[in-house]
């Protein structure tokens, strides 16, 4: 490793948890505590868990030719960054966000990320970014060569962002800003807690109700530390993050898509804006709307072995008479479903559900079916 | 009886004339939680050093190696039906494999357990 590992604001807290900290994304991360990541998963599944994702890259894009909360500002904004990306962003409303990814020319996805209207008037022509911690550098810069002179990228260095997950999540952090408890699915409000300004969005990427955090670097600690002061929240590291995102089939951005994969091949359609689909005018568009008119040539799939042996990244896919059709992108164990889960992508004549096929683990074929994602059932807040 | 150990993380144990065969609870510590494990039929024959059985965790998987030369005499199906065991009692109850070696000379220029101490602290 030639390059320093970077530390978040937090890491000196993992440290005193008892995290055991590895290399992740160019910062040193806890991939679990003492409980280890069996018990965090279920944790989380059951109760609360706390998840620092301040690695990942948060910034804001500004409109620089029309003024912030005047007439128009938004649509200037979200205009620039619909020619990078295949969703709805004109029409997004205040304090509404939604998960997009960012294409290239040939229509692959460089990021997946999520992209916020800040509910505040005089913050339109402004959107919220959070994008991958490996894929930061490249997105700013490509941000940046893309919007050109019309559009300010604003990295927000140094902050923290926090992921409250689980089933007990809206009720914890209502404890200390009552008014999370009844704020939708994908919204975003700032808001006060123990006194520090902070922005939180309901979402997240377990597949569990929760919420993330978005704070000075300054206050990570704090708010960290309020929250893991109740009994139902625990400390979660990457292991079981990792777990939890592919029981709820989300994809890992180099492992599940990297830049040759196109958000139909992803099976990521509901990506596409309907009004987008129609009218284009986002890069790679021929190429994604040939492949949702036509099907792709290959489709990312649930994979469920149907014994107890893991398949992980790498494995090759055949049918059952032995033709190769894939590769498993992200596999493991998946606590909740209590036994292997895998994600990866198929030939499309083979991607239908219920498809038996092999995984040839350590050179023996292990029967497998394809299955619908997610594994385990989301288990989002609907009001 | 004394124990001895590889510095792939296996103990071997000589009793009467059979071979226990595991993997240390340094060894278990460092996988994290267990969830897979794949044993060798009865009779099958390894060289020190072949893969024999086969460990995964959450994290990932591992090789478990022939500390010796020998045949499979016996082996632990409670660790197959529930992986957890090798995270509870790695060194006792959830043991791998019983060889019948081929040379028990081989199990004695193992490690001893000072010098497997040693060497997991390097």
């Amino acid at each position: 490793m030639t390059d320093t590992l970077k530390r978040t604001p937090l890491y000196d807290l993992h440290v005193a948890l008892g995290g055991k900290m590895v290399p992740f994304a160019g910062y040193e991360m806890p991939v679990q505590y003492a409980q280890g990541v069996l018990k965090e998963h279920q944790h989380t599944r059951t109760k609360a868990g706390l998840f620092d994702v301040s690695h990942m890259g948060q910034c804001f894009l500004n409109s620089k030719t029309v003024e912030h909360g005047s007439d128009g500002a938004h649509e200037m904004i979200a205009a620039a960054l619909e020619k990078l990306v295949p969703g709805e962003i004109q029409k997004l409303k205040p304090g509404r966000m939604r998960y997009s990814l960012l294409l290239s020319e040939k229509g692959g996805v460089l990021d997946d990320f999520m992209i916020t209207r800040p509910p505040m008037a005089n913050a339109d022509g402004r959107l919220f970014l959070v994008v991958n911690a490996a894929r930061k550098d490249h997105d700013y810069a490509y941000l940046q060569a893309q919007l050109g002179d019309e559009v300010e990228l604003q990295i927000l260095e140094g902050f923290g962002l926090l992921a409250l997950q689980g089933p007990m999540a809206a009720q914890v952090l209502a404890d200390h800003a009552p008014e999370v408890a009844t704020m939708a699915f994908m919204s975003a409000r700032p808001i006060k807690l123990a006194g520090i300004d902070v922005f939180v969005s309901r979402c997240g990427y377990t597949g569990e109700d929760g919420f993330e955090i978005s704070c000075h670097g300054k206050d990570a600690e704090a708010i960290a530390k309020l929250l893991l002061d109740h009994e139902d929240v625990e400390p979660i590291g990457l292991g079981a993050r990792d777990s939890l995102r592919l029981e709820a089939g989300l994809c890992l951005y180099g492992h599940d898509m990297d830049e040759s994969t196109s958000p139909v091949e992803a099976n990521l359609k509901f990506a596409l804006g309907k009004r987008r689909r129609e009218e284009g005018g986002f890069l790679g568009a021929e190429r994604i709307m040939k492949e949702y008119h036509d099907n792709p040539s290959r489709l990312r799939v649930g994979i469920a072995p149907s014994g107890r042996a893991p398949a992980r990244e790498g494995v090759e896919i055949q049918t059952v008479e032995g033709t190769v059709i894939g590769k498993i992108t992200s596999g493991g164990f998946g606590p909740t479903h209590n036994g292997p889960v895998a994600m990866g992508y198929v030939d499309f004549e083979h991607s239908h559900t219920g498809t038996d096929v092999n995984l040839i683990v350590r050179g023996k074929p292990q029967a497998a079916k394809i299955v619908d994602m997610p594994i385990v059932p989301q288990n989002y807040y609907r009001g | 009886m004394t124990r001895k150990f590889t510095k792939d993380h296996e103990w071997v144990e000589q009793d009467g004339d059979g071979s226990t065969i595991g993997i240390t609870a340094h060894a278990a510590e460092q996988l994290g939680d267990v969830v897979f494990v794949e044993l060798p039929e009865i009779g099958a024959v390894f060289s020190q050093g072949d893969d024999m059985a086969v460990v995964e965790s959450v994290k990932a998987a591992s090789d478990v190696y022939a500390p010796i030369d020998g045949e499979v005499v016996a082996v632990n199906n409670d660790i197959v039906d529930e992986p957890a065991k090798v995270n509870d009692d790695a060194d006792g109850a959830a043991w791998f494999v019983k060889l019948k070696p081929t040379d028990a000379s081989q199990i004695d220029a193992l490690m001893d357990e000072a010098a497997y101490k040693e060497f997991t602290q390097e």
